[in-house]
């Protein structure tokens, strides 16, 4: 009971933190503009801290944590992505023109960036809807994770309803009241927070281990554990790939390295981010800390995952790998690895790491949410932006309602569910917004039909390609077993193809082929979007 | 070829990458570190 007197009081006490950041966000916000991009004036290092805390969430280190348990070392692709993809080329390539042209065009949102590029307020709606729509689903992830955590540390203390409920509130509380530079200053000390933690995590595990090399000669080791079931699908130990065209290595790198490591500039949270530094000074600046921060995330992550499984099979309480210890639902893998292998003071600074992980990112997207309904559904489409000045208002109302469709999702959610959620939404991102967000970017010859037949593909394509070709999705969501009554329409190995391999490249070729031959944008406006690039 | 205790050179490959991109991201930053600082017809807007 004592330790989690304390406990309470460090979560006390942290909370105590954001809730003045929170007020020191609202006393500072006068305008829209604050409100929605921070006042284009964000320090780099908030900006790269809030960028990689938002990026990083419980989904990255419980969700995709516990996949490495599964999937093993070979995860590691995804961090490369993460890092060479999510920050390297999000920053240096998109990130400066994103900035310029958010500036030249007066974009609040990342839905109003496209929709003034190509001059189409359609595109602001279609993608605005497309965000309060489907974000809910990876919100949800993320309170997944997080509830986890809070349900295996306070066992028997707090009910998990109630947890979820106060952290819900909390949140909601200082996003609606503080908006961007509320989320932002959070996010910054709630990414310190998380990095201090990943830190120590991975220090703990290799000294526990025998040191680096043994840690990992002690998993290849391990390979002749591998349970059956995985053995069929095509795992070869936990520090070996998965056999090349096998249905796990199509999981590992069609579903999870691609959809979550190309997906990642598409993010609307994040693309804003690039909105709110008023200079690329920032945003070199920012490509330092950014680096460092997300290999100390999604690095430390899968390597202590995948590392888990020695601890869980030498273990006498366990005596078996990783998944089967945890009775196959692998986002209970890093919380019971956590608190069962860990002193009891670090539990509690890992707590508040995931506490800030899950907070950060879920402040973001409540904020894109609301942002979304706000912004670019309402004041934009059914106002048409005239006499408007209600915008933060309903805002408010738009994150009250994210977060009331997240809540109930995050009940309804089946288990290990985490990774799969996130990897979904950001492959939906992926297939519908990238070829327009590039073509916005780096052409100027493609036009508003390009762009708009191009996100109707993307869309369509992967709403598709889950109901009728993934048998994942196909067989859980049930409507091709209830129209063509069987669970795909398709035969191996395209049932375990995830929809970014095929529906993307579709997607960019229609937005060329389509750009080819409809009427271009005035050059006037053209020049307008990429002047002082 | 066995490196950091891993067989499969698709895995420690992947192991070395990440830390090189993190490494590339720290030296980016900090040849750029005062670069690219910097409009009146903006401000407009902004006002």
């Amino acid at each position: 009971m004592d330790n989690i007197f304390a406990l309470s009081i460090t979560i006390i006490a942290y909370l105590l933190i954001v809730g003045f950041l929170g007020y020191l966000g609202y006393k500072k916000t006068k305008n829209t503009l604050d409100y929605l991009v921070a006042g284009r004036a964000t320090h780099p290092v908030v900006m790269a801290l809030s960028y990689g805390a938002t990026f990083i969430s419980t989904s990255a280190i419980v969700g995709f944590g516990g996949a490495a348990a599964l999937f093993g070392m070979g995860l590691l692709w995804l961090t490369f992505l993460n890092i060479a993809v999510g920050i390297a080329i999000a920053f240096i390539v998109f990130g400066k023109r994103t900035r310029k042209m958010g500036h030249n065009l007066d974009a609040h949102t990342f839905p109003e960036l496209l929709s003034k590029r190509f001059d189409s307020t359609f595109i602001q709606g279609f993608a605005g809807i497309v965000i309060f729509l489907f974000m809910p689903i990876y919100a949800s992830a993320v309170l997944i994770g997080a509830a986890r955590f809070i349900e295996t540390t306070f066992v028997s203390h707090l009910d998990y309803n109630v947890a979820l409920l106060i952290y819900t509130l909390i949140i909601a509380g200082y996003v609606m009241a503080g908006g961007l530079k509320g989320v932002m200053y959070t996010d910054a000390l709630q990414g310190a927070i998380m990095f201090v933690g990943m830190i120590f995590l991975l220090a703990f595990t290799y000294t526990k281990l025998g040191g680096v090399v043994n840690a990992h000669q002690a998993l290849g080791a391990l390979a002749p554990q591998v349970p059956e079931k995985l053995i069929g699908q095509g795992h070869l130990g936990w520090t070996h790939m998965p056999k090349l065209g096998s249905a796990l290595w199509w999981n590992l790198f069609s579903t999870i390295v691609l959809g979550v490591g190309v997906g990642v500039l598409t993010q609307p949270q994040l693309s804003v981010r690039f909105m709110t530094v008023k200079s690329n000074k920032e945003i070199n600046r920012g490509v330092l800390v950014g680096g460092i921060f997300i290999l100390a995330m999604t690095g430390i992550a899968f390597v202590v995952g995948a590392l888990s499984n020695i601890y869980f099979f030498n273990h006498p309480e366990f005596g078996k790998v990783a998944l089967t210890a945890a009775g196959g639902n692998i986002d209970k893998i890093i919380p019971m690895y956590i608190n069962s292998s860990m002193p009891v003071w670090f539990v509690y600074i890992f707590m508040l790491s995931l506490l800030a992980a899950a907070m950060s990112t879920s402040s973001s997207q409540f904020h894109t949410m609301g942002s979304a309904l706000g912004r670019d559904i309402f004041e934009k489409i059914i106002f048409k932006g005239k006499n408007f000045k209600h915008t933060i208002g309903v805002t408010r109302l738009g994150i009250l309602a994210g977060v009331i469709i997240t809540v109930i999702l995050g009940y309804k959610l089946p288990g290990s569910i985490i990774a799969i959620a996130t990897a979904i939404f950001f492959g939906l991102c992926a297939n519908t917004f990238l070829p327009t967000y590039f073509g916005a970017l780096f052409w100027k010859g493609m036009t508003k039909t390009g762009a708009i037949a191009s996100m109707l593909t993307g869309l369509l394509g992967t709403a598709f390609w889950y109901l009728f070709i993934h048998q994942k999705e196909s067989e859980a969501l049930g409507l091709c077993k209830f129209i063509f009554d069987k669970p795909t329409l398709a035969s191996f190995p395209w049932t375990v193809i995830d929809a970014i391999v095929v529906i993307l490249p579709i997607s960019f070729a229609v937005a060329i082929i389509a750009s080819l031959f409809t009427k271009k944008l005035s050059t006037n406006h053209i020049e307008n979007c990429f002047k002082h690039f | 070829m066995t490196v950091l205790g891993i067989e499969d050179p698709g895995v420690w490959s992947a192991y070395l990458l990440c830390i090189f991109s993190a490494l590339f991201c720290v030296f980016y930053g900090i040849a750029n570190w005062n670069k690219g600082e910097e409009h009146p017809e903006d401000k407009k807007w902004v006002e």
